[in-house]
């Protein structure tokens, strides 16, 4: 048995996201499980079943310098936004 | 009207005899997502006994629900095949396997019915039916050299036959590689037979229904 990633689109265009995963011992299994676990009532339009090895995880992102403008808290606009508003006088 | 609500009724106790037997799988069946698979599966079956129920209903002049739990058990038209508890997988898939193949035929042929209704509803069981093959087919596939299987497949095939009207058993025969059963094995398996499990299966079915009578649900 391997494991089995599967993705689902709830409407066409929108992306594909992750549904859940299932164990199945090959692919044929794995599309049938995936379509009775996450197809058939109606909640997805298309699935993606990818084998788990095929996924690439990547979980570090070095920052050693505190770049904090790079995320997405690193920049505070509340205040910036304040300060705009009351040199406008709409604040 | 009687013919074709005999003839739908035939097809209708298979599906919901067999339904029930494969929900019977369902919490045990030999890993989670087999379980969910297989219990989908039998769901499916009992909602085509409910169309074909509802067709026959018509005709007859009654309801699906009282044709499915208001006869008695000598009443049902299903074969033989249907009605064994097999508390074995790989009996469990054989017989999967060998229904699924002949009620391909089965349907198959009514699709072809002049009949609207009938060849309408059978247009739709095959689409939720197309699924039920590719299952039992990656499972006979996976199981092809496991002796147990085998010998399941050898054991039910004449019973396999049974299900399916004379005309159509040559070309169940091919489709299987198998050649046909004699008439002497088939005693006791052909439609109209019982065997003493579906009684059995019949008092646990009905149970809920009996207990109040009349009553709506």
């Amino acid at each position: 048995m391997s494991i089995w990633e599967v993705f689902r689109q709830e409407r066409k265009g929108q992306p594909f996201q992750h549904a859940g995963s299932l164990a199945a011992p090959d692919e044929r299994f794995a599309e049938e499980y995936a379509r009775e676990q996450y197809g058939r009532r109606g909640e997805s339009v298309a699935l993606w079943v990818v084998p788990r090895e095929a996924v690439h995880e990547i979980d570090e992102f070095p920052d050693e310098l505190q770049r904090n403008y790079h995320r997405v808290d690193g920049y505070p606009l509340k205040e910036k936004l304040k300060e705009a508003r009351a040199r406008a006088g709409t604040g | 009207m009687q013919e074709r609500a005999d003839r739908l009724l035939a097809i209708a106790d298979d599906e919901l005899v067999l339904g029930w037997r494969d929900s019977e799988w369902t919490g045990i069946a030999p890993y989670l997502e087999e379980d969910v698979a297989f219990s989908s599966i039998a769901q499916n079956e009992v909602g085509h006994a409910r169309a074909l129920y509802e067709l026959a209903a018509g005709d007859l002049g009654t309801t699906a629900d009282e044709l499915a739990f208001d006869r008695s058990p000598s009443e049902y038209r299903c074969v033989p095949l249907v009605e064994q508890r097999l508390a074995d997988w790989a009996d469990t898939i054989a017989r999967h396997y060998l229904y699924e193949l002949a009620d391909e035929l089965r349907i198959a042929r009514l699709r072809e019915s002049d009949d609207e209704e009938v060849a309408g509803l059978a247009a739709k069981i095959e689409r939720e039916e197309t699924y039920h093959r590719i299952h039992a087919q990656m499972w006979a596939d996976r199981l092809a050299g496991e002796p147990r299987f085998v010998a399941a497949v050898e054991r039910l095939w004449p019973a396999a036959v049974a299900l399916l009207e004379e005309n159509l058993r040559p070309q169940l025969g091919e489709r299987a590689g198998r050649d046909l059963p004699s008439t002497t094995v088939l005693v006791g398996l052909e439609r109209g037979a019982h065997t003493d499990e579906l009684a059995e299966l019949w008092h646990e079915m009905t149970s809920v229904r009996r207990s109040v009578p009349g009553a709506a649900w």
